[in-house]
């Protein structure tokens, strides 16, 4: 590729900015860019116009091999600001990166108005572009790809948390109902809330209830048993419930030491919880309709 | 120290570390770093203690050193890395040095093992009479 | 430079760790409240670290020494409001506060020492290690 021929490229973009806005911004709306109003004509124009003063600046260092170098920083800014919001109307990345390849038809119409005569010059400038717009294009893909991940990985996060929740049994009493498995990320933000929790309603005893836990080995009991020592450390104690009998041969054939009481019922270990704590529950007669 | 891939530094700051007044200045710093990586709450304050055991043996028993904080990238994943130089006496047994409880000076035996088991990557290098390095780094999960 | 205050309620001292000490400081609380153990016959010593953000092994260390000093005369210490981050790093870090006791806060702080020193035999004894 010849990259230390001149070029006219640089100059054809800084003389002919407003004609390739316009031409590229019809053939843009004439292959459905704006979306039937997804997209408005002033957004488009927008950025539009923001990558073609992008794509001048950066032509004109006559560097067009490396689409990382600073000379293109401005470049990949706008596409990627491109790249975000398509992502999050829904688009797809083919849609994306369909608005950097659709500059091509106006920009080629100028080359070959320009160098049309000269075929082997037309076909030099011509590959310039075309290798330009296609990095540029592939570059909109990646961080298309790139936002759908942060948006899903967010997701997630708020999943796990919704799927945490602590419940305040008692004054004093709370409970943390696990369902599925306890993995090192799902345990942390577990751990986190149980604890945050303990704070914020000053309760003296927590039951951790792993009914919904399917299966407890050595990694899980670890985490159990950390999550009962930082509480300690905070000054509250820890019950554990829900404890199956399958649940119960595997801890004692595993030889591990959960270090704090264990249940087989949520209900146990309440009735246990206000024992500790001083209170009981009493029979008042008969039951009575509350009317 | 890490596995594959290559390690981008983003931005990084140096801080001397030869007084008690300087370890709490480290885990100011560290901790100003790790919000700007965007780590939570919990994994700050991992970072900034671990930070604050290896600050104190630099002074204690490194005689005084230097620490280099810095944001990485590796990957897809974000982090913050740390690097505590002295030269002083360095460590004759590292293996033992590593253990939990082991302290020539009196603590908890803590320092170093804590610090490990507080980090996601951590290595020592020490040569006795030259100095010793440690690097540590917590990842963004 | 800054001292850390040392209140007295009762028959017990508190101390409130605002500040993020360096050495010297920690040392001379160290000793201070030693002091007043013995100046005020406190019965007992309350240490509140819901201003701290970072308890590491030094500070652990200098803890555990409060406790084991008021032991011998026969006070009791309690640590209260240690936030979460904090108690989270240090299970991780393996530090184990021997002979401290630990509330939520210093209301529940204060009745366990009242528990701890009314009936010093009695059930519900709080983990000491």
């Amino acid at each position: 590729m010849a990259e230390g021929h001149a070029t006219i490229i640089p100059q054809l973009l800084a003389d002919n900015e407003q004609t390739l806005l316009r031409d590229w911004m019809e053939s843009q709306k004439k292959s459905g860019a704006l979306r039937g109003g997804q997209i408005s004509d002033a957004e488009l124009t927008e950025a539009s116009r923001r990558l073609l003063a992008a794509l001048r600046s950066g032509a004109a260092t006559g560097q067009f091999a490396d689409i990382t170098a600073p000379a293109w920083d401005q470049s990949r800014t706008v596409l990627e600001d491109v790249s975000r919001s398509h992502a999050t109307l829904g688009l797809t990345p083919s849609e994306t990166a369909t608005f950097v390849f659709s500059l091509k038809e106006p920009l080629f119409a100028l080359l070959r108005e320009k160098v049309g005569k000269d075929p082997d010059r037309l076909a030099h400038e011509t590959w310039i572009a075309t290798m330009l717009l296609d990095k540029l294009g592939l570059y909109t893909v990646e961080t298309f790809q790139k936002t759908r991940e942060d948006i899903i990985a967010r997701q997630q996060q708020e999943l796990l948390e919704l799927s945490t929740p602590v419940v305040r049994l008692w004054e004093g009493i709370l409970a943390l109902p696990l369902i599925g498995t306890l993995d090192s990320s799902r345990t942390q933000i577990v751990m986190e809330s149980l604890l945050e929790e303990i704070v914020t309603s000053g309760a003296q005893i927590a039951i951790i209830d792993i009914t919904g836990v399917p299966t407890v080995d050595t990694l899980v009991a670890q985490h159990l048993i950390k999550t009962v020592a930082a509480a300690r450390l905070m000054g509250a104690d820890c019950l554990i419930s829900g404890i199956r009998p399958q649940i119960a041969q595997t801890i004692v054939h595993l030889g591990l030491e959960l270090g704090v009481v264990s249940k087989a019922t949520m209900a146990d270990a309440f009735a246990l919880a206000l024992r500790q704590l001083g209170k009981a529950v009493v029979d008042r007669g008969p039951a009575r309709q509350e009317v | 120290m890490t596995q594959g891939g290559c390690l981008v530094v983003e931005k990084g700051n140096t801080i001397a570390v030869r007084s008690s007044d300087d370890v709490v200045r480290v885990r100011q710093a560290v901790r100003a770093r790790a919000i700007e990586a965007g780590f939570g709450i919990v994994d700050q304050t991992k970072l900034v203690t671990a930070a604050s055991e290896i600050a104190r043996n630099t002074v204690d028993y490194g005689g005084g050193g230097t620490l280099v904080i810095e944001i990485v990238r590796e990957g897809a994943r974000r982090g913050v890395q740390l690097t505590f130089f002295d030269n002083g006496p360095g460590i004759t047994d590292l293996k033992v040095a590593m253990t939990d409880g082991y302290t020539t000076g009196g603590g908890l035996g803590l320092g170093l093992s804590g610090a490990k088991r507080l980090s996601n990557e951590f290595s020592i290098e020490s040569t006795p009479g030259k100095g010793t390095t440690v690097t540590l780094a917590r990842w963004k999960l | 430079m800054a001292e850390i205050p040392v209140l007295k309620i009762g028959d017990c001292l508190l101390v409130s760790i605002q500040v993020d000490m360096h050495d010297r400081l920690a040392m001379e609380l160290q000793d201070d409240l030693t002091n007043r153990i013995v100046s005020e016959r406190a019965r007992g010593v309350m240490i509140d670290i819901s201003a701290l953000e970072i308890v590491d092994s030094f500070i652990g260390r200098m803890l555990n020494n409060i406790a084991a000093m008021s032991r011998v005369l026969d006070a009791v210490t309690v640590v209260v409001g240690m936030r979460p981050a904090v108690a989270i790093t240090l299970v991780e870090l393996g530090l184990s506060l021997t002979g401290v006791r630990t509330a939520l806060n210093v209301d529940k702080g204060l009745a366990l020492i009242r528990k701890a020193i009314d009936d010093p035999g009695g059930v519900l004894g709080r983990r000491e290690g």
